[in-house]
């Protein structure tokens, strides 16, 4: 495993070359939001335009054939980077789209249920009155919000497992929160508000215990960490390429290939389908079946450029950075007076977004001085609004850094809480 | 950039020192605003006088901004007819709109002048238009609108 050396990979990434706010040296402190690109994954997606854009799976031209190698196989390099197979793995416009999908199988699933005519839709996805779906009370808005309409819909209970004062997942109540009448359980690998990395193989196993299907959100952990997929027991996993080095508008959704199969489909029209007639139509197999409509090629092939550039660093050795720069910035933090760490505090199953609170500062006032200085970090709830309130903050602060951050990111962060203290006369 | 531009200390003054905060025991209309993106929240409470004039009161939590321009809303309109109030919300979201390309007149906005720096920072001038669109909010509810108002 050779060692990250931030300094050479910041050349990478055109971005982080410029200034901002009168001249500063732009430190980009906000990957957990949207990582910055570099440049390969800039020129594969130019290069896919300026040689061989075409629509996907239709068209008989050596262009379109050109164009569905390259969507295909850029599949087959991302379930690599995953350790599964081409066919487990749906695109999706971002891990919303594809948390949607997953709770829409099952308010679509209960809808068609019972209705004459209808093909069979597989009990595991029907929600009966008295049903119920647990996620957690850390999950962000994109894995709580699309459980909350299925429940609407359906008339399913929703329930989350609490989280510890110190933002670990509480599973002292996993057997009774999860219980026979749970048909999902759907939780957060790595929190993008508290930092928390969560047993998520212990929750799945739980929901496998009572027939539940297991859904997990990885869309800070695959980023970050080696993710085998299989190992995290779920029937189900979501994440976004672009908090992953590769461009926006593409996210995932891999299944095991028996669930996916059972899904009902969630878009529907052109590309997903086996036989339309004027009544009613067939589906393709997955992943087809949900990859409705022209698809965002240029964008996976960007994405086959990011999973080959963070392959190339080694994915043990970005975790191992970002475990050491961690430690670094809780460390900072700690000895800062009035400045309180939101979240585990310990370097322990813990990744590197992390939220803070300054005392008698609002976090868009800390923001906006570390703005002003160059340093970009998130503000407000982060789309965890629920976790806030648990933690009784309105908002936080939050910096979250990546492979191409380094010790002296951390410092002008540092800097810039002490500068807002003193602006604001709190110190 | 300029912090001191965007934090005049007229800002500060009224963020430490909030003038008017309290809720009303017996509103006419309330409204409670929040800015989604970042949790700020204000709730304003109208009532009036015998003469119609407003009596303001309002809650909150939030950034210096959003807070400060609650106080300076309350300090300006506490006893303004409805016509004064519609008047100053007017210029105060005008030059909210304004990137900060205008010269405000205290004359109508008094310590609202202050948030002009503020105006060049899109991700700020909702927090300094939350308490003030909140108002209008609860003055539509109380029917304590400008007539031209009530007809838009
Ligand atoms: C944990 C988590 N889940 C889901 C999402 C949603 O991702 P996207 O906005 O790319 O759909 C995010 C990103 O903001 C996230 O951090």
């Amino acid at each position: 495993m050779t060692p990250l050396d931030p300094a050479r990979i910041k050349r990478d990434f055109p971005i982080l070359e410029r200034t901002v706010r009168d001249g500063k040296p732009l430190v980009y402190l906000d990957s957990a939001a949207t990582s910055q690109k570099p440049r390969s994954v800039l020129d594969a997606e130019r290069a896919y335009y300026e040689t061989c854009n075409a629509a996907v799976h239709r068209g008989a031209h050596q262009l379109a054939e050109e164009a569905t190698e390259a969507y295909e196989s850029a599949r087959a390099a991302i379930a690599g980077f995953i350790s599964a197979a081409p066919s487990e793995v749906v695109y999706t416009k971002n891990a919303t789209e594809a948390l949607n999908l997953a709770a829409y199988a099952f308010s679509n699933a209960t809808a068609l249920h019972g209705i004459v005519g209808n093909p069979r839709q597989d009990p595991r996805f029907v929600l009966n009155s008295g049903d119920n779906i647990v996620v957690s009370e850390m999950e962000h808005h994109a894995n709580l919000v699309p459980w909350q309409e299925a429940c609407a819909k359906t008339g399913a209970q929703l329930r989350w497992l609490p989280v510890s004062d110190d933002g670990r997942l509480d599973l002292a109540s996993l057997d009774t929160v999860i219980d026979e009448r749970t048909k999902a359980v759907s939780i957060v690998h790595q929190s993008n508000l508290l930092g928390t990395i969560n047993p998520v193989e212990t929750v799945m196993a739980r929901a496998h215990q009572v027939g539940a299907l297991g859904v997990v959100d990885a869309c800070q952990s695959i980023p970050h960490m080696p993710v085998r997929i299989r190992e995290l027991g779920a029937d189900l996993v979501a994440w976004s390429g672009h908090k992953m080095l590769g461009p926006t508008g593409i996210g995932f959704l891999w299944g095991t290939p028996e669930v996916l199969d059972a899904m009902p489909p969630f878009l529907t029209g052109g590309s997903m389908i086996e036989i339309v007639e004027m009544e009613r139509s067939t589906y393709a197999k997955a992943p087809q079946k949900f990859e409705a409509g022209t698809q965002m090629v240029a964008q996976t092939i960007g994405m086959r450029a990011a999973v080959e550039y963070l392959s190339a660093l080694g994915m043990d050795a970005i975790a191992a950075h970002e475990h050491e720069l961690t430690g670094y910035a809780l460390d900072r933090l700690d000895a800062l007076d009035g400045v309180t760490v939101i979240g585990p505090q310990d370097n322990v199953n813990r990744g590197s977004a992390i939220s803070f609170t300054v005392d008698g500062l609002h976090p868009h006032d800390v923001g906006q001085v570390l703005d002003s200085r160059g340093v970009a970090v998130r503000v407000g709830h982060h789309c965890a609004w629920p976790t806030c309130r648990r933690f009784g903050v309105p908002a936080t602060t939050r910096l979250s850094t990546y492979i191409y951050n380094d010790r002296s990111d951390i410092d002008a962060a540092v800097s810039g809480i002490l500068a807002a203290q003193e602006f604001f006369g709190v110190s | 950039m300029d912090l001191n531009g965007l934090y005049q200390d007229i800002i500060l003054d009224h963020y430490k020192h909030p003038r008017g905060k309290a809720a009303l025991d017996a509103p006419l209309a309330s409204a409670h605003h929040v800015n989604p993106t970042c949790g700020d929240e204000v709730t304003v409470d109208v009532a009036a006088d015998a003469e119609g004039r407003l009596i303001l009161g309002y809650q909150g939590q939030g950034c210096s901004i959003s807070q400060a321009s609650a106080s300076v809303m309350s300090e300006l309109l506490e006893g303004a007819s409805v016509e004064e109030s519609v008047k100053v919300r007017e210029a105060f979201v005008a030059m909210m709109h304004s990137q900060g390309n205008v010269e405000p007149d205290e004359d109508v906005i008094g310590d609202g002048v202050a948030f002009v720096g503020v105006a060049k920072y899109p991700a700020r001038v909702k927090c300094a238009l939350l308490p003030w669109m909140a108002l209008q909010d609860a003055q539509i509810k109380a029917g304590l609108m400008a007539p031209k108002e009530e007809t838009r």
